[in-house]
Parts: structure tokens; sequence; C-alpha cells
């Protein structure tokens, strides 16, 4: 290949697979903040615990990876609901600050409690052989787990969008975002709808957290290390809308992926120059609401 | 009559017993407890308990007295009035630990006016030792190696080309810099310099790499903080095949610390590292050390280069608290008897250099392999010996100040 | 008609209260004397641990300046400790590169060029709400510690300008290893910016900040420049965290490119919030329970500190919403209202 279509070629791939995960973090944070108007810093905190989770089961229990990725979230969303409902329920009227000295609390201790059982120490998660190494597309090989995480996003953006646009209860949550009130006095049980949605985003957090521990590492902190990606993607993304979060993944992970490749000396400034250009052009993000 | 008796033996008692608290050395360790960085804090820790408690005897009728204090985030306001107190307050006679250089250069102006020592177990940028003549270094500067690497990576390795990357914080530069002076003196040519973002984050080095590859030079010499970012770039090396495409990857000990060797998997086999430690070195010390380590911590805990580095360091102060018989009070004096000290341990033979008094000790050049058992281990494929800081010995930069 | 009179006379009454009240809110009352009274005898009775209790003066004066905008103004910011750092390095630098080693001027060029800072930014920003104002301080922030990272020749990067030498304040007092020096100076500064910060609170100009707190619409509707006021507010906040800033790294005579991290936001924050926002002392309990307990706590388990710090900020806002000084005030109300029947 070209040289210059070979680099191309890599940065947009890598930059897709990067784009998967701060998707598959993200938009679950996204809908709620967007339906509930919540600020939930805990978010990362759910995420960590996917990891952990999946961590302890493939290494403590030797479940498989795959197994162990669904089972992570499930439980992570079904343990949300406890949160959404005994805590969380208690501040949707609050201020935002409110909520975010909330959530950031509860991060903190998600933290020390993480610190406490699995120690500082970074951890990793063992891959099955077909994870590791890496598959032949033809015209160039590629390292088969950003394949997998590429496949993976693009199943459950499929089944998202499905979930959002064909089905009665994506229905009900669009309407929910667009307009509560409207919603609630024709009789959508939009408490349920919190919870559900809640229950889901966290659980998707929770896989993505748990698919990165190939790419990041995982240690106590990463509750709040990527908690700061995860809302640049939801404020550029705007809230509640599934296609801004995808978008906002999409450009920030592949400009972010470009700009380390071809500009590497400026570090981080692109992800933070993006999200302040887009910001003050459009505040509300790219699909939100003003 | 008995009273009396009484009286006198308490009397006595009491003379001994207040001359055996002037016979407590009393020692401040910094470490950080909390935060990003624990487990750093917690290797070295390790090492300092185990060697205390297997050696307290080796220097009675002294005794320690060991006061910790966390030292915080890698600001330097925490280490310094941590550090400040355990002097004014605590009165310690000597300060140790210091795993993060910034700590220990807000303190360095502490140190002279309080004139109490300071032995860095850690801290690696190379002109810390000239900002006190109260401190001593056992632990290593970035240079150490870095710096013979280059002639190595040259000469043995046949890298005529050389990709760096480095974690963009001052040890990452300081260490790609020593790379990279003693690559060229050798005769090499470097092609590219990539900063890998920042320590706090374990980055995505995938795209970094991928760039590296492209540029097709015969190794890539790579700096990260070791731990998390350790085992990442490892990831990315294997998953875009590197070593198939013609890259090799080396660098200092920091790619493959002991404690993450074995999960990094096949990707790390044929690594190269330049280091002054390994869990796996050949010397009669190391299996000790290992051995007690395991021991006293279990099968799954290895020590690390910090370890190591903390048990030489408290092997230091022990063998001065002996040599000036317990008398720590002069701070001058502990320097001064800590100059021109040597022994062997678990990184083979050290010494402090007089001139400069930071550590002097061999590198060895590494290579990860797999073991008969089915671990991964390093091999020691050349050692070059009584290695100095280069960056004090050629005055580059601020070390020539 | 005597009704009616009877309702005019309540009212006429009433608004008489409320009149004297306002006009005098701004006056000295006894228990306000007592913060300065227990940074003065802690000086005297913990002598030996001056050096800490600079940082912790240093961090209540940091906190006081977020309470303007987020107790007072109600804005919610992530990005406070850019100015922090402006502040920090204007000093630094001036010491490491231009040899500028006086104190005072070093405070008060560190003050402008924060407040210009503040300015700029806040010019820019404050007209957004929300995620988005809290995305765009924080990434502010976060480039400023970039750029000093690229330009690390220049800002000693992570390593930062080691051995600042700063000469005596005004010529004559030096630093003594105790702190003792720098304790009394930074009091001494804490004292004049806290005079300046209740001046504006009791200000008509603090009204409006109430105002726009509790109801921006009603004031656009009143026709208060309120994008004028808010910025205001920010660049004094702003000049008052570049002091903040300025006086760490005089008194650690070292100053890394931490002093921008998130943490440094974060922290001020959690301590405005735990103390009690927009009540003035707030920052004064907050900033010293915080420190003080982190000193303490973390000596025993750095875990359980972390642990305790997350509980404390869930108990406080599910519970104690006002934060500490919230309670205090509840506490005497209770007092003083059973000691009346």
């Amino acid at each position: 290949m070209p040289q210059f279509a070979n680099i191309a070629v890599s940065i947009l791939f890598d930059g897709l697979a990067y784009a998967m995960f701060l998707f598959i973090v993200s938009v679950g944070l996204s809908v709620t903040m967007g339906l509930m108007g919540f600020v939930n810093l805990a978010h990362g905190a759910f995420a960590m615990a996917g990891g952990y989770i999946v961590v302890s089961l493939t290494k403590s229990l030797g479940v498989g990876f795959i197994p162990s990725l669904v089972i992570a979230a499930v439980a992570v969303g079904a343990v949300s609901v406890v949160f959404e409902r005994g805590l969380y329920r208690r501040l949707y009227k609050a201020t935002d600050l409110d909520q975010v000295m909330l959530t950031i609390g509860l991060a903190f201790m998600a933290i020390a409690a993480a610190t406490y059982i699995y120690g500082p120490i970074p951890k990793s998660v063992p891959l099955p052989p077909w994870l590791q190494g890496d598959v032949n597309l033809g015209f160039r090989t590629f390292p088969s787990y950003r394949v997998f995480l590429i496949v993976v996003g693009a199943a459950l953006i499929a089944v998202l969008w499905y979930g959002f646009e064909r089905t009665n209860i994506g229905a009900k949550i669009r309407a929910a975002v667009d307009n509560r009130r409207m919603a609630e006095s024709v009789g959508i049980n939009v408490d349920l709808l919190f919870t559900l949605t809640f229950a889901v985003g966290s659980g998707l957090a929770a896989l993505g957290g748990a698919l990165a521990i190939q790419l990041f590492g995982l240690s106590p902190s990463f509750a709040v290390l990527y908690l700061v990606l995860f809302l640049i993607v939801v404020a550029v993304g705007g809230l509640g809308s599934l296609k801004g979060t995808l978008l906002a993944a999409l450009v920030l992970g592949i400009f972010d992926t470009a700009g380390k490749y071809l500009f590497a000396d400026a570090g981080g400034f692109f992800i933070y120059a993006i999200t302040v250009a887009v910001l003050l052009i459009k505040p509300a993000g790219f699909y939100g609401r003003e | 009559m008995k009273l009396v008796r009484w009286l006198g033996l308490a009397a006595l008692a009491a003379m001994v017993g207040g001359s055996a608290q002037a016979q407590t050395v009393k020692i401040g360790v910094v470490l950080p407890f909390s935060g990003a960085n624990a487990d750093l804090g917690h290797q070295i820790d390790k090492a300092f308990d185990l060697y205390v408690k297997l050696h307290a005897k080796d220097i009675a009728p002294y005794q320690v007295e060991i006061v910790k204090r966390d030292e915080g985030p890698p600001t330097g306001a925490a280490a310094k009035t941590v550090t400040t107190e355990l002097i004014t307050n605590d009165k310690v006679q000597l300060v140790t630990g210091f795993v993060f250089s910034p700590s220990a250069i807000a303190l360095a102006p502490v140190i002279s006016q309080s004139k109490v020592p300071m032995v860095i177990a850690n801290a690696g940028t190379a002109w810390i030792t000239n900002l006190s003549p109260y401190i001593v270094r056992l632990s290593f500067s970035m240079w150490h190696p870095a710096f013979p690497m280059g002639a190595y990576a040259f000469n043995k390795i046949g890298c005529k080309t050389v990709a760096m990357a480095y974690t963009d914080f001052p040890p990452g530069k300081d260490s790609t810099e020593a790379f990279k002076t003693g690559f060229e003196k050798a005769g090499g040519k470097i092609v590219d310099s990539i900063p890998l973002g920042s320590p706090v984050q374990v980055p995505d080095f995938t795209p970094f790499f991928q760039k590296i590859k492209d540029e097709k030079p015969d190794c890539m010499y790579v700096f990260i903080p070791s731990g998390a970012h350790a085992a990442g770039v490892m990831k990315a090396y294997g998953e875009l095949g590197m070593r198939k495409a013609g890259v090799k990857l080396i660098g200092p000990m920091d790619l493959v610390p002991d404690n993450k060797l074995q999960d990094m998997g096949d990707a790390a086999i044929g690594t190269i590292v330049m280091g002054h430690y390994a869990v796996d070195l050949d010397n009669a010390q190391n299996k000790a050390f290992n051995k007690e380590w395991h021991d006293a911590y279990g099968p799954d805990s290895y020590p690390d280069f910090m370890s190591a580095a903390g048990w030489d360091t408290m092997h230091a102060i022990f063998d001065t608290i002996k040599k000036l018989k317990g008398d720590m009070g002069d701070g001058m004096k502990v320097v001064d008897a800590m100059k021109g000290w040597s022994a062997d341990g678990p990184r083979g033979q050290v010494m402090i250099d007089p001139a400069t008094r930071d550590i002097v000790e061999d590198e060895h050049a590494l290579e990860v392999y797999r073991k008969p058992d089915g671990k991964l281990g390093e091999r020691v494929l050349g050692t070059t010996q009584a290695v100095k800081d280069e960056c004090k010995e050629l005055k580059v930069g601020r070390c020539g100040s | 008609m005597a009704a009616s009179d009877g309702k005019n006379a309540e009212r006429i009454a009433a608004r008489d209260r409320a009149a004297e009240f306002l006009l005098r809110r701004h006056r000295f009352r006894w228990p306000e004397a007592l913060p300065w009274l227990i940074a003065i005898g802690c000086f005297f009775a913990f002598p030996e641990r001056m050096t800490f209790g600079s940082q912790v003066l240093i961090m209540l004066l940091f906190a006081l300046s977020l309470d303007l905008i987020l107790g007072y103004a109600g804005i919610v910011t992530l990005g406070h400790a850019a100015f922090f750092g402006i502040g920090a390095y204007t000093v630094g630098l001036g010491a490491a590169r231009l040899g500028w080693s006086e104190p005072i001027s070093g405070l008060i060029a560190a003050a402008l060029l924060a407040a210009l800072g503040g300015f700029v930014t806040g010019w820019f920003l404050l007209r957004y709400r929300g995620l988005t104002l809290l995305m765009l301080t924080l990434a502010t922030a976060i480039m400023l510690q970039e750029t000093g990272n690229l330009r690390s020749d220049i800002s000693g990067g992570y390593d930062g300008l080691p051995g600042l030498a700063f000469s005596p304040l005004f010529g004559v007092f030096d630093y003594d290893l105790y702190g003792h020096t720098n304790y009394l100076y930074v009091l001494a500064v804490l004292a004049i910016a806290f005079y300046f910060v209740r001046r504006i609170v009791y200000s008509p100009f603090g009204q409006a900040l109430t105002g726009i707190r509790e109801n921006v619409r009603r004031m656009h509707a009143i026709g208060s420049p309120v994008h004028r006021r808010l910025v205001t507010v920010y660049t004094i906040a702003a000049g008052i965290a570049g002091i903040a800033g300025a006086l760490f790294t005089q008194t650690n005579a070292y100053v890394t490119l931490t002093v921008f991290d998130f943490d440094n936001s974060a922290k001020v924050m959690i301590m405005l919030i735990l103390g009690g926002t927009g009540r003035l002392y707030g920052a004064f309990v907050g900033a010293v329970v915080y420190m003080v307990l982190e000193d303490k706590l973390s000596k025993l388990s750095p875990t359980f500190w972390q642990f305790g710090i997350g509980l404390m900020l869930v108990l406080a806002v599910l519970f104690a919403r006002r934060g500490l000084l919230g309670l205090i005030e509840e506490a005497g109300r209770l007092v003083s209202r059973r000691t009346k029947t």
C-alpha cells in the first residue's frame, strides 16, 4: 500500500477502535444525563467495577473472557438499580453541584474500596488465544483485539439504534428526553424508564470498562482518570442523543489518534481543542438541545 | 536498706535506659502510600521493612526507630511539608525514601538548611545530587541504564537506526537524552523521538507505535514509568506485530518490571533492556533476597529494581550506624561516612561515588526469554561494570552546575 | 378600613426591618473575630506545625476565591486551578528566569496576571452554563498545563522550577526552617484579601450576584447587566486565586505543573462544599477541617481517608446541604430557640 494510504488506514482503524470504547462507555452517561438531567460522575466507577469483576472472574474463577463480559455488564446493571432507586432518585431535582458532589463522593468511595480489595497494582486480563495476535484482512493485518472491539461496538450500535428508533420503549425514552412532563401526562411511566435506562447505561459502562483493560490496564484510579474523556464525549455529542454520542466518539477518537500519530508533540491538545471549538460554536453539542 | 538498693537499681536502670535512648537512631521514611503511585511506595517500603526485620540485630546495641509519612502526589508540596515536620517535630536524624524527583528537588533547600541527610531510594533525575551536599542517592539516575544502552544497542544488538518513544515528563526526556548521547557517540542514528503523552493516564500506544512501525527503524527505545504503562507498551508492541516486522524493542529495565513480566506473554520474548536489577540476576545476595522476600510476602509477590534499591539503601544506613557507632547527629559526618561505601547487594556490587554522592553500579543487558519451567525470565547478555552517572561526568545541561 | 390600615402598617414595619437588616449586615459581629484569634492562637500553640499551617491558610484563600463565583454567583467551574497556576508560575518564572525575588511585588504581579486570565476566559466562557461550562473551564486548565509541558524548557515541566529564592519580607524578615515568617505572611495576606471579599459580598454588587444565582432570568428582566457582573466577579476571584498560587510558590520555594491539576480544582471545591458555600466563612471551616482530617487520617490509612472523604461528601449532600457551617448555624438556632422558650 502506498505510504500515505497506509497511514490513513492506520489512523482510521485505530481511531475507530478507540472511538468504539469511548462510545460504549459514554452512551449510558449521555442518555441518563439527557433523560434524567442527572450528572452522574460515578459513571467511571461503574466502568471500573465492570473491569474488576471481569478480572476476578477470569483470574480467580477461570471463567472465560466473553462470558465474564456479559456477567459483569448484567451484574453492574442490576446493582446500579439499587443506587438509582435508593440514592439518585432523591436528587433528581437537586442542583448540578449537589449531583456532582454526591457522585464524586461515591466515586471516591469506589476507588478506596477497589484499592482495599484489589490493591493499587494495575491488573491485566487473560485473553483467549483468538483475541491475541493479529488477523489478516487481505490488504493488511490488524490486531485481533481491536477488530473485536470494532465489531462489538458496531453490534451494540445496531442493537441500541434498533431499540431506540424501532421499539415502543425506545419511543417512550425519546419522548421523555424531549419533554418529560408531556410524556408523563400521556401516561408514560417515566420512573420505570429512568431505572431501565440507568441500568442499561451502567451495564454498558461496565462492559466498556472491562473491554478497556486490554487497552489501558486497570487500576483503582480508572474511575476518575478516564471520566474526563467520557464527559467530553457526552458534552460534545449532546445530552441524551445516541447519534450525538456516536458522532462525538468518532470525531474525538479519530482526531485524537490522528493527533498522536501526526503531531505527537502536541500531546493531549487535540482532544481538548476540539472540545472547546465545538462547545463554543454549539454549546449543547452536536445533537443536544439548547 | 532494701529501699536504697531498689533506688540504686532504679537509678542504674534509668541511666542505662537513658543511654539506650541515645542509641536509637530516628529515621524518617517518606514514600507514596496513597494515590495512583501507592504500589511504587509499597515496593520500597516492603524492602525497608524486610531489611530492618532481618538485620536489626546486626546493629545492636543500636536501634532504629522508623517514622513513616506519605510522600503524596508528585507535586513536591506534600513531601516538603511532611519531611520538614519529620525534621523539626519528630527530630529524625536522617530522611530516606522519595520515589518522585519533584519531592527531592523541593526538599533540597530544607535539607541544606537543616543539615539532615537525605538518602534517596528512588528519585532518578540526574542533577538532584548537585542540589545539596547532604544528599546521597542509592538508586540510580536515568543516565545509569540509558547511556550504556546506547553503545550496547549499536555495538551488540545491531541497532543502526533507532526510534525513541517516551512518556512526556522529565524522566522520559532524561532517559532518551541519555540514550541518544550514548547511541550517537557509538555511531548510531536516531530517526525519531515521539512523546507518549502524560504519565498520569496510560494512553493507547497504538497510534504512536504504528507510526514507528511505518518508519522501519532497526530498534525502538521506549521509556515509560514502570507499571501499567509497561503492560500497555508490550500489548501494543505485540498486537502490531512489530517484532515480526523487524523492529526490536529495547529500553531501560522499567520496560519489563518484574512484577508484571509474567502477564506480558510472548510479546515480551526477545526484548532487551539495560538495567541494574532483575529478579533472575544470578548472584548469591539476590538469591537470598528473593527467598526472604517470598517467605515474607508470599509466592506471588516479586521484588523489583525499586525494592533492590530500597534494600541497599537500608543496608548503607545500617552500615553507617555501625561505622559511626550510633552517633548520627552530625549530618556532614553521616554523609562523609557514606561516601565510598560499597557492598554486595541484590544488584551486584554497588558503591557510593565520593565525588558526586551518587550510586555506582553494574548495568546488565538483559534479554527476556521463556524459562524451562514456562515462566518468563531475564538472562544476562553482558554487563557494564561500575557505571557512573554520565550526565554528571559529561556535565550535560543542569548536571554541569 | 381598620383592617387594611393594619395590613399597611405591617407591611411598612416589615419593609423597615428589611432595610435595617440590609444596612446593618456589613457591620462586624463579634463572632467574626473568632477565626483570626484561632489562627493567631495556633501560631503560639502549635509552633512546630507552621509549615502545615501555611498550606492550610493558602488552601483557605483559594477556597474563598472559589466561593465568590460558586457560592455567591452560582457559577460551577472545574478549572479554577488554572488561576492558581497562573499566579504560582508568575512568581516562579519571575524568580527563576528574571531574578525577581521581592515577594510582595511578585504577589501583586501574580494577582494581576491571574485576574487578566480570568477576565479573558470569563468574557468568552461565562455565556455558557451547566455541563458546557464545566467542560470548557476544565479544558482551559488542562490546555494551560499542556502548554506548560510543551515548553518545559521554560516551565521546568513536572520537575518544576527548583531552588527559588525570595528576598526577606520588607527586607527584614527572613524565612526560617519552621515556617514562622511564612505563616504570619500568609495570614496577613489572607486577612487583607478577606476584607476585600467581605466588602464585595455585602455591597450592592454582592446583592446582584446573589440575585443572579437565585434567579438569573429575573435579573435579566430587571435590566441587570448579568454578563458584565459575572465577568467582574470571575476576574476578581481569579485574581485572588492567583494570590493563593503565588503564596504557594513563595512558601514552598518550588513550583511544578501539577498546580494546574484537575485534582487541585476538585479538592478546593470539596473543601468549600463541606464547609458551606455562599457564606463567607464556609471556606474557613471547610479548608481547615479537610486539611486537618487529611493530615491525621491519611497517616493512619490513606485508603480509609479517601473512603472517608467520599462518604462525607455523600452525607453532606444528602443531609447537610449547607455544609458544616450550615450545621453549626442550625445548632446555634436550635440552642437560641431553646433558651428563648
